[in-house]
Order: C-alpha cells, then structure tokens, then sequence
C-alpha cells in the first residue's frame, strides 16, 4: 500500500477539518462548541506529546506546563494590550512554549528514561511557583481575560471563533506530527526510541534530533495553550498546571497507538468525548479515574494501543487471505 | 605489498580511565586501508573500551585517533560513522520496531547520505540499496520482518549489514561470532571477507581463535590496558608473552 504523500495529505486534513467546522454549525446548541473545544485542546495536547513521547521514546511529565506557558503568554499580552489579535498571541505563545522545550531539553536530555520524566515534572512544578509569584498575570489570584464582544471575521459570539480556530490549529499539529513521521526525521527518532547508542553510531545525531523533538513538541502544547484563557475567561495557576493535562496527554497516545498521528486522535476523540459525556451525566469527578481505568486495561491488554490492535486485526486478514489463495 | 597501502587509522597513545582503574593505558594502533587486523587479549583487557574510544561511544582522556590523516577523537560518534568508520555491536542492538530492512534505511539516510561528494539516495533509493546488501548477506527473505524477533545469527548479520549500509571504510566487528555454532561462525567470517573485496578495512575483536587466525593478515595483543604485540599471526602466538596472558605462568 502506497502512503499518502504529504502534498495531498495537508489539503485533505484541512479540507476535512473545514467540512467539520460546517458540519457542526447544525449542533444543537452552544454548549457543543465548549465539549468539542475541550476535545480538540487534547487532540492538540496529545499529538503534541506524541512527538517526543511516542516518536521519540521521551515520556514527558510537564504537558501542563508547556500548555500554561501557552496561555499565561496571552495573559500577558492581553494586560499589555488588550487589543492584540489573537493570532499574535498563538504566535507568541508557541515561540515562549517552543524555546522553553529547547532550554529544557539541553538541560535534561542527558537524562534517560525514568530520570528525564522527572526533570519535566519539576520543570511543570518550577514553572507553576514561578507563574503563583508573577504578579503581572495576576499571581496566585488569577487573572481575567475578557473576550472582544464581537469575534473577527464575521463569526458573531466568540465561542464560534475560538471552535473554528481550535479546528484550525488541531489540524496543524496533526499535519507537523504526520510530516516528521514521514520524514527522515520521524526515522532517526525512531532509531533514537528503539537504541540511543545505536542510533548514535549510525550516524543519527542524536542530540540535535531530541532538541528539535521537545522544541517542536513544546510549541505544539504552548500552541493549545494559547486560546485557553478566551475560552475560560479566568485564569489561574491550579487549574492551569492542572495535573489532568499531563495524565490525559500521556493517556491519550497510549490508548489510541503511540506510532503514528493517527494514535493520539482516536485517544483524545475518544476519552475527550467520555469525559465530556460523563461530567455532564454523572460528575466531573469520574473523569480522572476513568482514564485511568482505561490507562490501566489498555497497558495490560493492548499495550500498542487502538491502532495496535487495528494493525495486528489487519495482519491477520491479510495472512488469511494468503492461506485461501 | 602491504607498504603501499596507506595509513587509515592511526591511533596514538591512547589513555582511558574510568575513575580509579586505568582501562587503557597508552594503547598505539595502526591500520592500513583494507587491512584485516585480529585484535584479542583477555576478557577486560580494554578491547571494547578501544573500539569505544575509536567509534565515539567513549571519549579518551589522553592520546589521539587519527582516521585518513585527521584527528577525530573529540568528534561525535555519529561525525565518525559519516566518514567512514563503522562498527557492529557485541550484543546486538536492532532497532526492534524496525523491519529488517528499515534498520539499514537509518545508517543510509544518516551516514552515507552525510558523506561529502556522496549522491544523496532518497528514501526509496535508501531501500533499494539496503534491499541489495541485505540479499547479499543472506536476510533478503527476512526484509521485512521485525528486527526484534530475529534469531541470534541473524542478529549479528543485522549488525554486520547494518555497518555495511553506512559505506564504511573501516569496519571495527565487536565479537559478532560469540555464542553461535561453527557453521555459523564460518557464515559471519565469509561476509566479514567479503568486505575485504569491497576495500574495506576490517578490525575484527574475537575469543574464537579459530576465526582470527583464519581471518587476521595481523593480530594484536591487548593485555591489562596495554598492547603486548602486534604482527604476523603466527608469530604473536608464539610470543611468550601473549602465551603468559593466555595460559597464565
């Protein structure tokens, strides 16, 4: 089976993500956009995560705080200037989100395994102490961020701009995540995940790879972050760095298969839309032990993941149909 | 002959310490272009140390490497493999959810393909190649298989291919015929001569003495860090020296 070429590739994740953004002007109501939104931020997070997580084989503790360096830099601008479109500030934030990965992986990507986990998560609780005592984006109290009463481009309330926006940016990462997959890139990451030293000796250069994996990654997830604030309107430090970011961004890849941009989709569509439905049923507060339920079953029984067990049901068609001819 | 090859790798002096304990201690080795030399000594003699200090895995502390004239020893081991100097691994190290044959697209796209004056093969072209030396050595039906299920034997001519696909002019053998059967072992020297037809130097690290006297045009002692002879085959077994280091007093 020939791959899809990346030409024709990003037209059709583009195309197929402005189909969905018509398709769901027909939702019911409002509160669609703010459970689809929702969904979408993991979409974004998890692809992210992917990249240095599943591509790479470095397991990152502190999503939270590459998504709250997203939003804490349009808090920022947003009291500079308040005015400032939106654009800026994704910009902005995936830059700030971006060289942050760079910093942090030069500092700890000597670091393997288990220990490398361990230096994100003190980098998620340095950051989270750092943001409490920044006064400028409202310290420990929070922030507001107030939205423009009327949305850019025509899209009449806000939440409507933010969706279309999210759609766009989902899209984005599902289309940088595919390209390093395909590309020489996502193959010496691979070498890395598999045998550093291995990798090392065939000439892959190791390190430059691994900074350009958490630097993409990073800005991936400040990228989510950035439409957050708009989108809650209050913003503060514990429900940004929220613990949930880092669990459902690992959880999602690992469900839905860690190896290519499809995995993380299916796991964040999938777990983003339970939790959704269940917050609204039952209570916000099955959420987390349903992922990790779900994280536990899927470890145990499917380690590869949806997509794993897509592939192997594949093989063995496929070996039956060579058994029948 | 032999005089008229040029010097391919020199190393000077070579001192290597791991906190107290000295594993190399002023090791000098040289090779021709082409040449297959036989390097043995006793286990923690500081033969894969020296292979590390060559390839870049491990950096010396004092001495030089020299490869085509210049010295390498502070480069990265990925900068070394791109000019020319490959290694297998003692125990082998596929990338395991790789197939066979995308194990040999990474040295392709990575170090061939990095090599000043080389034409860069696409990823198509890089699969066309590893599929042309992966039928050589004997893995063509297993192309597409996962590296990780791999027996032994074919473990280590994974190894050897893989080295091969980076075009290497030096190719150091970390013990690729421990542990397997002797028709085995003559199956892993015939592809380690077939390099010698291609103008590859070959340093071969082996216990099975069998094999390095078959295969060595020279053979060098490592014993305790330091190198207690190097020459003819023949005659540096029968130095008394490498006798003591072998049989003991």
């Amino acid at each position: 089976m020939q791959k899809m070429s990346n030409k024709v590739f990003i037209p059709v994740v583009y195309g197929v993500a402005l189909a969905f953004g018509l398709l769901s002007m027909l939702a019911p109501n409002d509160y669609f956009y703010s459970a689809a939104y929702t969904v979408l931020l993991f979409v974004i997070l998890s692809s992210a995560w992917n990249i240095l997580g599943g591509y790479t084989g470095y397991v990152n503790f502190g999503t939270a705080a590459f998504f709250a360096m997203g939003a804490y830099t349009t808090v920022a601008i947003f009291k500079f200037a308040p005015g400032t479109p939106l654009i800026v500030m994704i910009i902005a934030g995936m830059l700030v989100a971006g060289l942050t990965g760079l910093g942090m992986g030069a500092l700890t990507l000597r670091l393997r395994g288990v220990f490398f986990s361990i230096a994100t998560l003190a980098l998620s609780v340095v950051m989270f102490t750092f943001v409490v005592n920044w006064d400028y984006v409202g310290g420990a109290r929070g922030a507001y961020v107030i939205a423009p009463r009327v949305a850019p481009l025509g899209f009449g309330r806000y939440i409507y701009f933010l969706y279309a926006v999210m759609i766009f940016l989902s899209a984005t990462a599902m289309i940088v995540a595919r390209i390093i997959e395909t590309s020489t890139i996502g193959r010496g990451l691979e070498a890395i995940r598999d045998d550093e030293l291995a990798a090392e000796c065939c000439g892959v250069p190791t390190l430059r790879l691994k900074l350009l994996s958490t630097t993409i990654s990073g800005a991936l997830m400040g990228m989510a972050g950035t439409t957050y604030p708009y989108f809650v309107s209050y913003v503060e430090p514990a429900s940004t760095f929220n613990l949930s970011y880092a669990v459902n961004s690992i959880a999602m890849p690992l469900i839905g298969g860690m190896t290519t941009w499809v995995g993380p989709l299916i796991g964040a569509v999938l777990l983003g839309t339970v939790q959704q439905v269940v917050q609204v049923t039952i209570s916000s507060a099955w959420n987390l032990l349903i992922v990790g339920v779900l994280l536990v079953l899927f470890v145990t029984l499917a380690p590869e993941g949806i997509m794993g067990l897509w592939y192997d049901f594949r093989k063995k068609q496929r070996a039956k149909k060579g058994a029948a001819q | 002959m032999s005089e008229m090859r040029s010097e391919l790798l020199v190393v000077k002096g070579v001192v290597k310490r791991f906190g107290g304990f000295t594993a190399l201690d002023g090791v000098d080795l040289d090779l021709k272009v082409g040449e297959r030399l036989g390097l043995i000594g006793p286990n923690g003699s500081g033969k894969s140390t020296l292979v590390n200090c060559i390839c870049g895995t491990l950096f010396n502390d004092q001495g030089s490497v020299a490869f085509e004239g210049e010295e390498i020893s502070r480069l990265a081991a990925h900068k070394r493999i791109r000019r020319g100097l490959a290694r297998s691994f003692q125990l082998p190290k596929p990338f395991a959810t790789m197939t066979v044959v995308e194990n040999l697209c990474v040295p392709i796209l990575y170090a061939a393909n990095a090599r000043p004056g080389v034409v860069r093969a696409s990823p198509a072209q890089a699969v066309e190649q590893a599929m042309e030396i992966l039928n050589k050595i004997g893995l063509g039906a297993k192309a597409r298989e996962m590296s990780g299920g791999l027996t032994q034997v074919d473990m280590r001519k994974l190894e050897l291919a893989r080295a091969m696909a980076s075009r290497p002019k030096l190719l150091i053998s970390d013990e690729a015929m421990a542990g397997l059967s002797n028709s085995e072992v003559d199956e892993i020297l015939e592809l380690l001569f077939a390099m010698k037809e291609q103008g590859i130097a070959v340093i071969m690290i082996e216990h099975i003495m069998r094999a390095v006297m078959r295969f060595s045009e020279r053979v060098a002692v490592l014993v305790a860090g330091k190198k207690i002879a190097d020459g003819d085959p023949e005659e540096v077994m029968r130095n008394p020296e490498v006798e003591r280091a072998y049989l003991g007093e």
